[in-house]
């Protein structure tokens, strides 16, 4: 039972993560109808940032809070230079632009900070295990992910609910003409919505970067499961990222669990071994068809 | 006019006059790697080492110049077999080496191999299928075959006493044919045995967990690069490590130490190279690499820089003249080197035989983390697949 108790523990670490990450994408994607690849170079760029600050600042917590308008920042310059050229385009050529745009990224990281990955330690207090329920010890580090990301999350739901630019946003995924007939300034908004993505892209690769390590291309891999959380969730929808986050990181988790034993069961062991990484993988896929064919918008999608 | 005129006899005299005499001039070697993307820093050990094994040779092989290629697979097998593509037709390399993956280099064997009838010499994979069914008389390694180093470890774990061990890798071709080696000779239980996604599965919290539900005497891992950083990091944080010793291959070394740091002191693996073998030519290896690059190499290096090593003594036996196949293969085959592992000489697939040896990590005089050779696993090993392959 504790074991069991633990994996959902990680399922929910994971999906918290992915949550930060899809969380920008949704937005960028649902309110400015763009498809940003190289959201995973910010999730890049605020770990290295980090990275950077924590040598400077000696100090982990400092070192990511620094991180986090320096991301921002980064995600408002992106959005000027590059982004903002974009909006009209299609998407076959957003998706081009910003494919180099990780190239660019991923390039520059090399020339700054080398090709070799850089480390970033665990605080000291939070390097151990700590006792969440008697008798049943989880690594400190994941527990705090778990409670920073819980913030930030319901920080979010608070800001597009209750918030005079929560309800732009909200608008803004419905109806984006609308919004700028209403005379909404939709360069501030495309703006302030790009680097708010960013930060919690940064903030997302900041807190993954002491169990992951901090490496070129790190954001690549992780953006095609923040693509399915989205598409799960329903493009623009922040409700729909979380729980689809959720059953992205429980999915996974327990795929890896359970499946290698409960394939064991009818295939031989060495069959059975091979096939679960692969059939675990595909299990969010599949959830995911699964999904389009019953609400071809996603979960909280808008209809069209 | 005079510029296009110019320019278009340049390119006649390149095409027909300047190009032959070049390539007898020169040995040139093309060297396949990961050079971008998240596993560039081991490429860039084994280019270290490559251009180390070139300056020790004062640049040139029989009084030939050597020219290196090099190549980056992008970690991706369909990258490298189109780069070794270009290297044997562009290039017309007389040799290949390199190859850190056993996937990329499965996809490039036939490319160099067969259709290019060219050496290709294995820096660092050693699959299976290579070693046995599809050994190939054009293919030879410095390095090991997949299997051996960690039957060497399971060999220690024997002797240690360690009574259940819990097995980890990546579902790929190495992936399994280490945890296939060590499951070999290991004699105690199996308590467990995960394979989890290759490349991008970063996060190791399930199997952790399961882990330490599982209570093993010891976890053996093998997580190459940047994975083998993470799952000590993890490792840790779980606070497994107070509990479930980490015995591993291929995942703590001079690559992943600058970043495992102190995380990974004390934990034992197995290896054929280690940088503190008291031979002359591993003295001077380490030394000067140590003071050109201000870090240690790692066996990947080692074994590119033997590699170099025994190409040059092939082409040097030769006196350069690397038109006869045959006598160039018979030369490799001698291996008339000196080896940074100390004695070295090839089995019938070509791959060597070899002792491995038992490395812990610590910290040297200056406080630097590497690892030491603390006891000798296996002597003269052959690989078990040795005998599947039809060559003598």
């Amino acid at each position: 039972m504790d074991y069991i108790f633990i994996q959902i523990l990680n399922g929910v670490q994971l999906g918290l993560l992915m949550f930060l990450l899809a969380a920008g994408l949704t937005l960028t994607f649902g309110i400015m109808d763009l498809v940003n690849l190289a959201h995973g170079s910010l999730y890049m760029m605020g770990a290295y940032l980090a990275w950077t600050f924590i040598g400077w600042t000696d100090s982990f917590v400092l070192g990511a809070l620094l991180s986090l308008p320096a991301t921002f920042l980064l995600g408002v310059a992106v959005e000027a230079v590059v982004m903002r050229r974009l909006y009209a385009r299609d998407h076959l050529d957003q998706v081009l632009a910003t494919f180099g745009l990780i190239l660019f990224f991923n390039e520059l990281v090399r020339a700054v900070w080398g090709p070799a990955g850089k480390s970033i330690a665990v605080p000291a207090f939070l390097g151990q295990t700590v006792e969440i329920l008697p008798g049943i010890p989880y690594p400190a580090y994941r527990f705090a992910i778990i409670v920073a990301g819980g913030v930030v999350a319901l920080l979010l739901a608070w800001l597009v609910a209750r918030t005079r630019m929560g309800m732009v946003i909200r608008a803004g995924a419905s109806n984006r003409r609308m919004i700028g007939a209403l005379g909404v300034d939709i360069e501030l908004l495309f703006s302030l919505v790009f680097g708010l993505g960013a930060v919690f892209a940064g903030l997302a690769g900041v807190m993954a970067a002491p169990i992951a390590s901090v490496k070129i291309g790190m954001g690549d891999d992780i953006l095609i499961l923040a693509f399915v959380i989205i598409v799960i969730g329903g493009i623009g929808s922040i409700k729909g990222a979380f729980v689809a986050a959720m059953m992205v990181g429980q999915i996974d988790i327990f795929g890896r669990t359970f499946l290698p034993d409960l394939l064991k069961t009818f295939l031989s062991p060495a069959a059975a071994s091979g096939a679960a990484p692969a059939l675990s993988q595909m299990l969010i896929y599949i959830v995911m068809a699964g999904v389009l064919v019953w609400r071809p918008t996603g979960l909280f999608g808008q209809r069209q | 006019m005079k510029g296009k005129l110019f320019g278009t006899a340049t390119i006649a005299a390149l095409a027909f006059g300047l190009q032959p005499v070049a390539a007898q001039q020169t040995i040139k070697i093309g060297f396949v790697s990961t050079f971008s993307g998240p596993q560039a820093a081991i490429g860039e050990d084994m280019r270290r080492s490559v251009d180390l094994a070139v300056e020790h040779l004062g640049g040139k092989i029989a009084g030939k110049k050597i020219e290196i290629v090099y190549e980056d697979d992008q970690f991706k097998p369909d990258v490298g077999k189109a780069r070794s593509e270009k290297l044997v037709q562009q290039d017309k390399v007389n040799f290949i080496s390199g190859y850190i993956w056993s996937n990329v280099l499965l996809a490039s064997l036939k490319t160099v191999t067969d259709e290019g009838d060219t050496i290709l010499i294995s820096a660092n994979a050693g699959p299976s299928q290579i070693a046995g069914e599809l050994c190939n008389k054009n293919f030879f390694s410095t390095s090991w075959q997949n299997d051996q180093t960690p039957m060497a470890m399971g060999e220690y774990l024997n002797t240690k006493g360690v009574k259940s061990l819990y097995l980890v890798g990546p579902n790929y071709a190495a992936g399994k044919d280490m945890l296939a080696g060590v499951k070999r000779t290991y004699k105690g239980t199996v308590a467990g045995e995960d394979y989890t996604k290759w490349p991008d599965q970063l996060d190791f919290s399930a199997e952790l967990t399961k882990i330490a539900a599982a209570k093993p005497g010891g976890i053996f891992i093998f997580y190459p690069g940047a994975h083998g950083v993470q799952f000590v990091k993890q490792w840790v944080q779980a606070g497994l490590n107070k509990t479930v010793p980490l015995y591993q291959v291929f995942s703590i070394d001079a690559i992943t130490l600058p970043q495992q740091g102190e995380l990974a002191l004390g934990t034992l693996g197995a290896q054929e190279w280690v940088n503190d073998l008291p031979n002359d030519q591993n003295k001077k290896y380490v030394a000067d690499f140590k003071k050109k690059y201000k870090v240690y190499p790692s066996y990947y290096g080692a074994q590119s820089y033997d590699s170099i090593m025994l190409i040059a003594s092939a082409a040097e036996a030769l006196k350069g003249d690397l038109s006869n196949k045959d006598k160039v293969r018979a030369e490799m085959k001698k291996a008339n080197f000196k080896s940074v592992r100390g004695d070295f000489k090839f089995g019938n697939n070509n791959f060597p035989i070899e002792n491995f040896y038992i490395q812990e990590t610590v910290k040297d005089a200056d406080g630097m983390v590497t690892v030491k050779t603390i006891a000798t696993a296996v002597k003269a090993a052959v690989d078990p697949y040795a005998a599947k392959c039809s060559m003598k």
